[in-house]
């Protein structure tokens, strides 16, 4: 079933790329690199989860930084309770996180377009504040974690192991994950329904359940995502479910390329390049981000994969507007 | 919880009610008439906050801040509106939000360049200054009560605005349908240029009026425009009674919420337990008020006629 074209084999040649740095780089003396990339890989999980929404769905949620924090909380609080092992901190972040999807999303489902933009943006936004109320796990100054979790007792997936690959493995996994999903039943009619939801629903798909399912699947990859990042950053704080986070992520996924295989990827790097180039030259780097960013909107069509795949990238630019986002 | 504590923060809900209206009005007239999200309509909010501070410092007066501000507010709108937005309507709501979430990164790091990150304050006019005697224990700011009638007065100007007049006549119309409005021979890009200028200076006022009674801060917009957006979905899109009478229900709830939850907890749970939860669920509260009426209506309160 694999298709070997060029968006394949970039891809391949990145996560070549990304194998490849942890032996090259600490013999030239970059461990700072390291961290940054692990910074990307983190940006970038979360940044497919959501374009699977964006993407294949049609759905722009602007929430959805509030699964990120979901997850590292999640595990955090497990943590503090004296749950060590990563696996159950992983199921119980899954558990929480899809939960909150699909109490979140049962509600925001019922309404599209920029409805749907406004509602996920409050949820997240009500997530933020409930973080920072709770007292007993810093509050508005997040919490530090004194003991990370461990695989059985073993550090590989710390900081002082090989969190690294273990970031980079689910990276690998979960793109694989979603471009299957995409590729398979599930994908086409949720496309469909972003195309055209009144005659998906007419074939016979309850447009509403398969937009839920992605909407929960989304929200546990992005508090996968959380997990890791509190393993890597051993903090966690409301800010991770600030609202900028989530327009972050939005720019990840139009940066680089919408319902792009390599999209996610490839904007989530360059955000984290950007980021370090600017910030080094001017302290204020946000005030040529910003105008970047409306410049982008303003010209830039179908982003980083188009770019560099012009031919081959099977994306829409556009998310459609679907009928009822004027109307109502 | 006395009586008079309560009223205080009844008025106080109120306050804030009329200043959500005055934010959210802005917002759904400009959704409604050009089908634009416009994230940046909080920060425009806080340009009219730093703008009025800037003002008052320039000529020592408050009203001559207040008038410079609205004109400076309504030009920045313009401004935007002519080499950004416009350039926008047509698009997907994605690149809208791209661009207008570009435009809040650049005001709230220009505002930090420029004031520098700390809170700023301003002190009410003179003549607003002192409180008014309500009953034999409780005193009300004048300023807070200006506030109120000042938000009542323009809701009410706004209201006439669109169902009375001409111009009001032709909002309702694009709202409904921005094709045939343009085929009757009205010229589109003036109209979107009045509203959009409207609702920057609606947001701009706001700012202006709040800034006495909140601290003036960078960012200080983006939390009020996703309760402004809460008010709009509330409300229903595209409609003026929809959004005042939403913005006073959150702006009531939320106040009331956060004196009167953890003090009603206390009655049934320890007051450890409510101390904890209380305040948790004050900041959920109109998120739940949200979620519970998009179950019940999910186009919201009174949403705009003629709208599917």
């Amino acid at each position: 079933m694999i298709r070997v074209d060029r968006s394949f084999l970039l891809m391949a040649l990145i996560f070549a790329l990304l194998l490849a740095a942890p032996f090259v780089l600490p013999l030239v003396g970059q461990t700072y690199l390291l961290s940054l990339l692990i910074k990307a890989m983190l940006l970038a999980i979360a940044a497919i989860s959501l374009d699977l929404l964006i993407g294949q769905g049609g759905m722009i949620s602007l929430g959805h930084a509030a699964f990120v924090a979901i997850g590292a909380y999640t595990a955090a609080i497990g943590l503090e309770s004296g749950i060590e092992n990563i696996l159950v901190l992983l199921l119980l972040a899954l558990l929480v996180s899809g939960l909150f999807a699909l109490i979140t999303g049962a509600l925001a489902l019922r309404t599209s377009g920029v409805y749907f933009l406004m509602i996920t943006l409050a949820f997240g936004q009500m997530t933020y504040f409930t973080l920072t109320s709770l007292a007993p796990y810093g509050g508005d100054d997040g919490l530090t974690l004194w003991s990370m979790a461990t695989l059985f007792g073993s550090d590989v997936v710390q900081s002082g192991g090989h969190l690294y690959l273990v970031v980079l493995l689910t990276l690998l996994l979960v793109w694989w994950g979603v471009h299957r999903l995409g590729e398979s039943r599930f994908g086409r009619v949720l496309r469909a329904a972003r195309d055209n939801p009144e005659r998906t629903e007419i074939i016979g798909f309850s447009v509403f359940r398969y937009r839920l399912t992605a909407y929960v699947i989304a929200g546990m990859i992005a508090a996968v995502s959380g997990l890791l990042t509190m393993q890597h950053a051993e903090f966690v704080s409301p800010a991770l479910a600030a609202w900028q986070r989530s327009g972050d992520l939005l720019v990840v996924v139009v940066l680089g390329g919408l319902g792009t295989r390599s999209g996610a990827l490839l904007g989530a790097f360059f955000l984290v390049i950007v980021e370090e180039v600017l910030g080094s030259f001017i302290h204020e780097w946000r005030l040529i981000y910003g105008p970047l960013l409306v410049l982008l909107a303003l010209h830039a069509k179908g982003g980083l994969s188009h770019l560099l795949l012009p031919v081959t990238a099977p994306a829409r630019t556009d998310a459609p507007r679907t009928s009822e986002d004027h109307a109502s | 919880m006395s009586l008079t504590l309560l009223l205080i923060q009844c008025l106080n809900g109120l306050q804030y009610g009329t200043l959500l209206f005055l934010i959210a009005a802005g917002l759904t007239l400009v959704f409604g008439v050009m089908g634009f999200i416009n994230l940046a309509h909080g920060v425009q909010y806080m340009v009219g906050a730093y703008l009025v501070f800037a003002f008052h410092q320039l000529t020592g007066s408050f009203a001559a801040a207040v008038v410079l501000s609205l004109a400076a507010a309504l030009l920045l709108g313009l401004l935007l509106e002519y080499f950004i937005f416009r350039h926008l309507y047509g698009r997907d709501h994605l690149s809208q939000v791209l661009a207008t979430f570009g435009i809040i990164i650049f005001l709230n790091e220009l505002a930090k360049v420029i004031f520098g990150p700390g809170t700023l304050t301003i002190e009410p006019p003179e003549f607003l200054a002192g409180s008014i005697q309500l009953t034999e224990q409780l005193r009300y700011p004048v300023y807070r009560f200006v506030t109120i009638l000042a938000g009542l007065a323009v809701a009410a100007l706004l209201y006439i605005t669109v169902t009375r007049t001409r111009v009001g006549m032709l909002i309702r119309a694009g709202a409904t349908t921005p094709e045939m409005v343009s085929a009757l021979g009205v010229n589109v890009k003036k109209l979107f240029m009045i509203v959009f200028g409207v609702g920057a200076m609606l947001a701009g006022f706001a700012g202006v009026i709040a800034a006495p009674i909140f601290a003036i801060e960078p960012g200080m917009g983006d939390n009020i425009l996703i309760i402004a957006f809460v008010v709009i979905i509330i409300g229903g899109i595209g409609s003026i009674r929809g959004v005042f009478l939403a913005a006073l229900m959150v702006g009531l709830f939320d106040t009331l919420g956060r004196t009167l939850l953890t003090e009603g907890l206390e009655l049934v749970f320890p007051p450890s337990f409510s101390n904890q939860v209380g305040p948790a669920l004050a900041s959920m509260l109109i998120y739940i008020l949200m979620a519970a009426i998009l179950v019940v209506r999910p186009q919201g309160l009174l949403p705009a006629k003629g709208a599917a």
